[in-house]
């Protein structure tokens, strides 16, 4: 069994999570290199990087010695496409994955994010709506676990109900309960045809799109203080079924059908080093939701088909006043998200604000969330303090 | 007193003595769910009326150290609601109301007892619908729907169960009633949701649940297609899908299922065909028109020598009815059958059928075919007449030798009908000891006494608070119990 030092290399400067500085790096380049790795690292914290497009995402770490990089754990394993499904490894960039020869893996995301961090983040983008998330397009996984023993579940048929369903448990679990090297999903055709339809519409209006017989794959709001609200709406299909329903969809909301997205589709609304937001609510408070958001100063954007919005908010300058001020806006959110049924959850905000705000909120079911991370990770010490409640 | 009697005295000063059942006559209506070769009376029945109650039956259960099993409507086919000698059955056959249907928020708020057709008849005035149709929809319940992780002929486009649900309130092992997600998607945290859907019984009962409703489409079309062999009928399949569509539902028949349904209903299926599929389209009507040619032409390109459209709803009914009868219809032209449930990658349809031609032929049993094409969920009914001697251990092996098949061929042991004590040995065989721990692990953050549905989906539960990978010897609570006996 290979020793730690063989397997890892000294942190550098650019290896850090939320600001703390880890000791160690390693980048396994397969399963059982990874596990060999877990194993020899018992007793040190960890935290995964995939691509790092999200690992500002949730609470730093509380502690941190080893960085497991997913870089070189790559590769297509197997896309077997008269069953639309694929085999690939954790670390494969989405790039790769938006290429496959006429299917797709329905998720959007980012080009630089990977497989493993997609699961892991569960973040969803417009098509959500028609494909659902990676929770839903995830048939089967392997994972090392922070005991470093090799698991696998699901499997590589899509309709599949032997034994629990783990891939779920660890989709969204943003590393906390082990390293996922592996992932099997489900593949869609790519359409024959694609159009948008845009228009500047109350968030309101998304109903009538929802309510109708358009068989939208996407349904987004876009709204900001002080300009007009605006809804787009992707329509797939056959080229002639989806000139049709994207012509009638203009003429419900009085907007423009065109073959190019706007430029604010999938792109979240928040710059570096501001506050972002994720806001959930059932589908007939979207509206509601919306209006409090930009009442408060932020940029929304978010399916609104789905119900899962994301409010941005500017770079605030220095605390206290910033503090006082993100502090005052959660605050509001998480009331609004409340009333609408759903809730809000603090994705990313700039360090000194960060620490001054309860990022995931309340979270319903937290003491068997925590039995749960008792169990996988007895040590607590894969992404420690990270995710709800402090797990 | 017996400690089953005094369980049975807290139990009536809790929910009433009408909800306490302990007459033998009684409780043998509740012996055996939809898989009746396995029977067990259970040592009580408490049929509570509200969620409430259903959590002060679990908090004695917990107290009194007695296992519970939940029972929806008892159709399950995996013996997962097969009571536990020496525990309590929960029925749910009470908590069946309706609670909220949403239309604008897409969801409905159900009891668990409620019948999953039930669902689709309070939705469809407002123009919705809930997708997920098992065949038993007319009778099964949507706990039990969401204990299987159900599906049905349409989950090819819509998924299962599992996509379909977005809350549920459980009552966990502990008598405790916990919110598991809600009526918005995404709730924060570990996604004990997704793992709860499909635990048959054994994380917990559940006493209500969300569920997304979905648009009725604005089109709907059915086509037959009669071909000479599954082969054939086969290779239409995978085109259809590699032409990029994907129906509402592919459904495959071979010439016994046929003569079955012929036999039952006389569904007047084409004359001499091999295997028939049944291709149902849904969505906007101008796209539907346009894919329904296609796959049309792709059936006839593939051998189809007969293909029948749907005119009207009448039409629509009389091609599904044949598919929906088959289960029942064997009972025409065999005594006795065995429903096997597995999963294999579309692709090996054809080789796996024939093998299990082969195997069947080999050990001198009839097996039809009858399945989900499009997903590869297989479900081939293992003819035989128990009165011939050695036909039943016959019948048991070809079966066995179907799911090892399925395995081979990198699918699963099932695909909708759950593993329940019928399958539990064969979970290590699709799975590692390092896979079956992990699985435990889970279950002891919700059930570290093991009482929820013992003996269930597991072959060998570990004791929760021993490290996995560590077992050695016998193990101390495998005692061999009713399960077994089986
Ligand atoms: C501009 C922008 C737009 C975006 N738009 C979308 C969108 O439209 N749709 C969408 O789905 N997402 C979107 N995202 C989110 C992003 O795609 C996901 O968060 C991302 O996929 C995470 O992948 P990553 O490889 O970058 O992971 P990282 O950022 O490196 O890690 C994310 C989390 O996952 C954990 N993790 C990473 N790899 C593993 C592993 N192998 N095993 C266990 N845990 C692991 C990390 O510890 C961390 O907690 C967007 C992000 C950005 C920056
Ligand atoms: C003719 C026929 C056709 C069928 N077709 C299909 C099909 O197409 N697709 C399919 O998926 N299945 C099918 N089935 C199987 C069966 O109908 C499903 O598994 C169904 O979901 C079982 O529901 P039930 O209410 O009858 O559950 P039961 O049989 O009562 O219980 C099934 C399991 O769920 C657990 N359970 C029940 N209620 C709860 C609750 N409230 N909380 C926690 N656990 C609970 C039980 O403990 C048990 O493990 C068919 C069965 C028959 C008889």
């Amino acid at each position: 069994m290979p020793a730690l030092d063989e397997l890892t290399t000294p942190a550098g400067a650019g290896d850090t999570v939320g600001g703390v500085p880890a000791r160690l790096v390693a980048a396994p380049r397969d399963t059982a290199e990874a596990a060999a790795l877990i194993t020899a690292a018992r007793g040190l914290s960890v935290v995964i990087r995939g691509g790092g497009t999200k690992l500002d995402w949730g609470v730093p770490p509380r502690e941190l010695d080893l960085i497991i990089d997913t870089r070189r754990l790559t590769g297509v394993v197997e896309h077997a496409a008269g069953d639309l499904i694929t085999v690939v490894r954790a670390g494969t960039p989405m790039a790769e994955l938006h290429e496959l020869p006429d299917q797709q893996l329905a998720l959007d995301a980012p080009p630089a994010a990977t497989a493993g961090g997609t699961v892991a983040a569960n973040a969803s983008g417009p098509r959500r709506l028609r494909y659902g998330t990676a929770r839903d397009l995830l048939i089967g996984i392997t994972v090392v676990r922070p005991d470093g023993t090799v698991t696998r579940a699901g499997g590589k048929v899509v309709k599949n109900v032997a034994g629990y369903d783990l891939g779920k448990l660890y989709t969204g679990a943003f590393g906390t309960l082990g390293l996922i090297t592996e992932c099997v999903f489900r593949l869609h055709p790519v359409p024959a045809a694609a159009l948008f339809v845009r228009a500047t519409a109350p968030p309101g209006h998304a109903a009538r799109i929802l309510g109708g017989q358009f068989a939208a794959s996407a349904c987004e709001v876009n709204a900001a203080p002080g300009a007009e609200p605006e809804l787009a709406v992707l329509l797939e299909g056959t080229a002639t079924g989806v000139r049709q329903r994207a012509a009638a969809v203009a003429a419900v909301l009085g907007g423009e059908v065109s073959d190019t997205r706007p430029e604010w589709w999938d792109v979240l609304p928040w710059p570096a080093g501001g506050v972002g937001i994720k806001l959930t609510g059932t589908l007939s408070q979207v509206p509601a939701l919306v209006a409090t958001a930009v009442g408060a100063g932020a940029t929304v954007r978010g399916s609104a088909g789905a119900g899962v919005l994301y409010a941005g908010f500017p770079p605030g300058g220095a605390c206290p006043d910033a503090c006082v001020e993100a502090g005052r806006a959660v605050e509001l959110l998480r009331a609004a998200a409340v009333r609408a049924g759903g809730h809000a959850v603090v994705l990313t905000a700039p360090a000194g604000v960060r620490e001054t705000l309860d990022m995931w909120g309340p979270v319903p079911g937290l003491a068997l969330m925590r039995r749960v991370k008792d169990q996988f990770d007895p040590g607590h010490r894969f992404a420690p303090g990270r995710f709800v409640g402090g797990i | 007193m017996t400690s089953i009697d005094a369980l049975a005295a807290r139990l009536r000063a809790a929910i009433g003595s009408s909800r306490v059942l302990t007459d033998r006559q009684e409780l043998r209506t509740y012996e055996c769910d939809g898989l009746a070769h396995y029977k067990v009376i259970p040592a009580l029945v408490a049929l509570p009326a509200t969620a409430a109650q259903v959590a002060a039956v679990v908090r004695e259960c917990a107290a009194a150290g007695v296992p519970f099993v939940a029972r929806g409507s008892g159709t399950g086919l995996s013996g997962g609601a097969l009571p536990h000698a020496e525990g309590v059955l929960i029925v749910t056959s009470q908590l069946r109301e309706i609670l909220d249907v949403r239309p604008d928020d897409e969801r409905a708020v159900v009891q668990p007892g409620v019948i999953n057709l039930q669902v689709t008849k309070a939705a469809t005035p407002h123009g919705y619908y809930y997708a997920p149709d098992p065949s038993s929809q007319q009778i099964c319940s949507i706990g039990g729907n969401v204990a299987e992780n159900s599906g049905g002929a349409h989950c090819l486009k819509y998924g299962f169960t599992t996509n379909h649900v977005t809350g549920v309130e459980v009552v966990t092992p502990d008598g405790e009633s916990v919110r598991l997600g809600g009526l918005a998607p995404d709730v924060p945290g570990y996604d004990l949701l997704g793992t709860f859907v499909g635990s048959e019984g054994t994380l917990g009962v559940a006493t209500e649940v969300t569920v997304k409703l979905t648009r009725l489409p604005e089109a709907v079309r059915t086509l037959l297609a009669g071909f000479a062999s599954t082969d054939q009928a086969g290779a239409a399949t995978s085109a259809i899908i590699a032409a990029g569509v994907v129906p509402a539902a592919i459904e495959m028949m071979d010439a016994l299922a046929i003569e079955a349904a012929e036999a039952a209903v006389r569904c007047g299926y084409p004359a001499g065909a091999g295997a028939v599929l049944i291709v149902e389209l849904d969505g906007p009507a101008a796209e539907v028109d346009a894919q329904f040619d296609e796959v049309s032409a792709l059936c006839v390109e593939h051998g189809a020598f007969e293909t029948r459209i749907a005119a009207d709803d009448t039409e629509r009914a009389l091609i599904w009815r044949g598919r929906k009868s088959a289960f029942a219809a064997v009972g025409r032209i065999s005594p006795d059958y065995i429903v096997q449930d597995g999963v294999i990658p579309r692709t090996a349809l054809p080789e796996v059928l024939r093998r299990i031609g082969e195997v069947a032929a080999e050990h001198g049993v009839r097996v039809a075919n009858v399945f989900h094409a499009g997903d590869g969920n297989l479900h081939p009914l293992v003819l035989f007449d128990d009165a011939v001697p050695g036909q039943a251990e016959r019948a048991e092996t070809v079966s066995g030798a179907i799911l090892e098949l399925c395995i081979e061929h990198g699918g699963s042991i099932t695909g909708e009908h759950g593993v329940g004590v019928d399958k539990a040995t064969f979970m290590p065989r699709m799975f590692s000891d390092a896979d079956l721990d992990t699985m435990q692990l889970l279950r002891c953050a919700f059930d570290p006494d093991g009482i929820a549905n013992p003996g269930k989906v597991f072959p060998t539960p570990r004791l929760c608070g021993e490290r996995p990978g560590r077992r050695q010897g016998t193990h101390p609570r495998h005692t061999p119990d009713v399960a077994e006996i089986f």
